[in-house]
């Protein structure tokens, strides 16, 4: 087990295309490292390079102290899985997980216990004489896994691991997964795009955007203290809702209504040197149908919108509606749809979400009676981004 | 009657009649074979009277077993070269990236394009020059030349298709970029080196051109060669019998050698590599 050191590592490619840019992080001993970001935001790039499948354009990884820029794979000592599992389909399911001992010559007894000890904690023991062609997808995820485990490596790298799995075996298998390394304790690191896991799996997670690091911190941090509209609007599900916001002697515009800002919150955008056109974020939980409120009413902002859409979740309720002018437009908005897929559908951004009590009343097409409180807003310079009421 | 069962009745015949067309002139040959010297231009499918006097014709020479000998030979050792080399080279072709590709590639696209016969007189002169000709090197060189593009392409195509993830698999579990190739490349590039196996064999096991032309004796001379040397009882009679018989000896190996890879070359065998 060791840390491992990224210093300013950037990954510049043949063709000028830079996919990773100075990026700084450290993972620490036995920590679970969460990368996470969109398609092309160089993650996987950073962890090729870890592992020594991609040479280093600049900067320096070391592993364990000892710096492996310039060695293979082999003597680096990590193990990986990758998304699309990648077993050797013409050896059985003892021999993927043995291979890498047999490549390490180890005697047969050791390599017959490692490889029954990592089935058992697997439940893979009654498929070890298959081959991978007859295995379900997640007995194959379980396998990678296993190729991984035996090896008891430096640290693990995991490629997107559960992304082929269906959602219900993706669940199961992130709590396998979570539960492993509290068992090991090896060094993780974990590249995914899908927030959820990000949150859920990782002690730290790090966004990345276009290839620089936008964000590292625990998944608390992050969501509560992004540090700016990329994170914010990544982190969450439902995703925080953006709305334009003018500010005028203390006083926030929105299509929210009116709200005065405590004053800790206008002197720290004062001080940001933001100018009077702001971007609002609340997320959809700060919501609350007015209607539920006991007495704390005063304390927030009340309005009142038509609901387009009510998504009945049983735990939960998430109204959709629309207000006028509430389409924010920034360059990480435009990517973050991007990679949703959302950017050309109708409605899109400029549709607010509030997650409400599942006693709610109310209804689809009808008025609906919202609060929240404005001391859950975040604001965000459009320009660049930058979140000010950190 | 629906049009599926018009359609596979009308594909039955039409198979049918390939079959045929492909099979009539082996199964002449086989029937001249077995004609005895008096029967054979009696214009009999079947031979009137069996005889094996042309098989024991050509084995009792020195001629054909020589010959034989000669041809299994220089064809396997052309065709183990091919597929070693090849596949290396294929790899590198599939895989690496390195300056002068493009142009390695062309070249042997070129190479595949030239014209055989234009390469005999001045490979008769360099052999004769440098001492190779009419030994086993001296056609094993040329068939290498020539299945090589073959090797390459073909095998270079099957390569494309394994996952690149496999290979990442196993440099990261601890193999050498070579180890990562013989161990899990390779293996499960088998069904296609063996396919290609049986076109480079069957193109040094039919090689006329060359075998006639840089060889002059039995110490290198092939089946398809020798049998141009084959001679009648008397200057009058042409051997056809012997011809025929010699003929299908030497069909008999490539039989062989399609039905036994054939049963190796199982579609799907990468099928569980990935989530497919």
């Amino acid at each position: 087990m060791a840390a491992i050191t990224l210093e300013h590592v950037s990954k510049r490619f043949a063709d000028g295309t830079v996919a990773v840019n100075d990026v700084n992080l450290t993972i620490n001993d036995g920590e679970f490292m969460i990368l996470v970001g969109p398609s092309g935001s160089g993650k996987s790039t950073v962890l090729n390079m870890i592992a020594g499948l991609e040479d280093i354009s600049e900067g320096q990884v070391r592993i364990g102290g000892r710096v492996v820029n310039t060695l293979s794979p082999k003597d680096r000592d990590i193990a990986m899985v990758f998304q699309n599992y990648a077993l050797y389909p013409h050896m059985t399911v003892r021999d993927n997980m043995a291979f890498s001992l047999k490549l390490a010559h180890a005697d047969r007894a050791e390599i017959d216990s490692k490889v029954n000890h990592a089935a058992e904690l697997l439940e893979l023991t009654e498929l070890l004489d298959r081959r991978p062609a007859n295995l379900s997808g997640g007995q194959r995820q379980r396998v990678a896994m296993g190729r991984a485990i035996v090896r008891s490596p430096q640290a693990f790298l995991m490629d997107e691991p559960l992304s082929n799995l269906d959602a219900k075996l993706r669940v199961q298998m992130r709590t396998t997964v979570a539960r492993l390394q509290n068992q090991l304790g090896t060094t993780m690191v974990y590249v995914t795009h899908d927030q959820v896991e990000a949150m859920t799996l990782g002690d730290r997670v790090a966004v990345m955007r276009a290839g620089v690091i936008q964000q590292v911190g625990t998944p608390e941090e992050l969501y509560e203290r992004p540090r700016n509209l990329f994170v914010a609007g990544f982190i969450g599900s439902p995703a925080m809702n953006f709305l334009p916001a003018t500010l005028e002697d203390g006083r926030l515009h929105t299509a929210l209504g009116d709200v005065t800002l405590p004053a800790d919150v206008r002197s720290k955008v004062q001080q940001a040197g933001a100018g009077r056109d702001l971007i609002m974020g609340i997320r959809p939980e700060n919501f609350e149908d007015a209607a539920l409120l006991n007495g704390k009413r005063d304390e927030g902002l009340t309005f009142s919108a038509v609901v387009d859409v009510l998504e009945s979740l049983g735990a939960d309720k998430y109204a959709y509606f629309h207000l006028q002018g509430a389409r924010a437009t920034a360059q990480e908005l435009e990517e973050l749809a991007a990679d949703a897929g959302t950017r050309d559908a109708p409605g899109g951004s400029d549709q607010v979400v509030a997650r409400l009590d599942p006693a709610s009343q109310a209804r689809e097409g009808r008025q609906l009676q919202l609060w929240f409180d404005p001391h859950k807003l975040y604001l965000f310079n459009p320009d660049n981004g930058a979140h000010l009421t950190l | 009657m629906s049009t599926r069962t018009v359609a596979k009745a009308s594909w039955g015949v039409g198979n049918t009649i390939i079959i045929l067309v492909a099979l009539v002139p082996v199964l002449w040959l086989a029937s001249l074979s077995f004609k005895d010297p008096s029967t054979i231009a009696d214009g009999s499918f079947l031979p009137r009277e069996w005889t094996l006097d042309n098989y024991r014709g050509i084995f009792s020479t020195d001629l054909f077993t020589r010959a034989l000998v000669n041809s299994i030979g220089i064809a396997l050792i052309a065709t183990a070269l091919a597929v070693v080399v090849g596949s290396m080279a294929a790899y590198a072709v599939a895989r690496l990236r390195f300056p002068g590709k493009g142009v390695l590639v062309g070249a042997t696209l070129l190479i595949a394009m030239f014209p055989p016969i234009s390469l005999v007189s001045p490979l008769f002169n360099l052999w004769r020059q440098v001492g190779l000709f009419d030994t086993w090197p001296g056609l094993i060189i040329p068939y290498l030349t020539f299945s090589l593009p073959l090797t390459i392409y073909t095998l270079s195509a099957f390569f494309r298709e394994i996952p690149w993830d496999l290979e990442k698999a196993a440099r990261v579990d601890g193999a050498t970029p070579f180890q990562a190739f013989t161990r899990v490349i390779a293996p499960l590039a088998t069904p296609s080196i063996l396919t290609t196996a049986i076109l480079v064999f069957i193109f040094c096991w039919n090689d006329f051109v060359f075998a006639i032309s840089l060889t002059s004796t039995l110490n290198s001379r092939t089946v398809p060669a020798a049998i141009a040397f084959f001679s009648g009882a008397s200057q009058f009679e042409t051997p056809i019998g012997s011809i025929a018989a010699a003929g299908v000896v030497i069909t008999i190996p490539i039989i062989i050698f399609v039905f036994f890879f054939q049963r190796r070359i199982v579609a799907g065998l990468t099928s569980g590599a990935v989530k497919g």
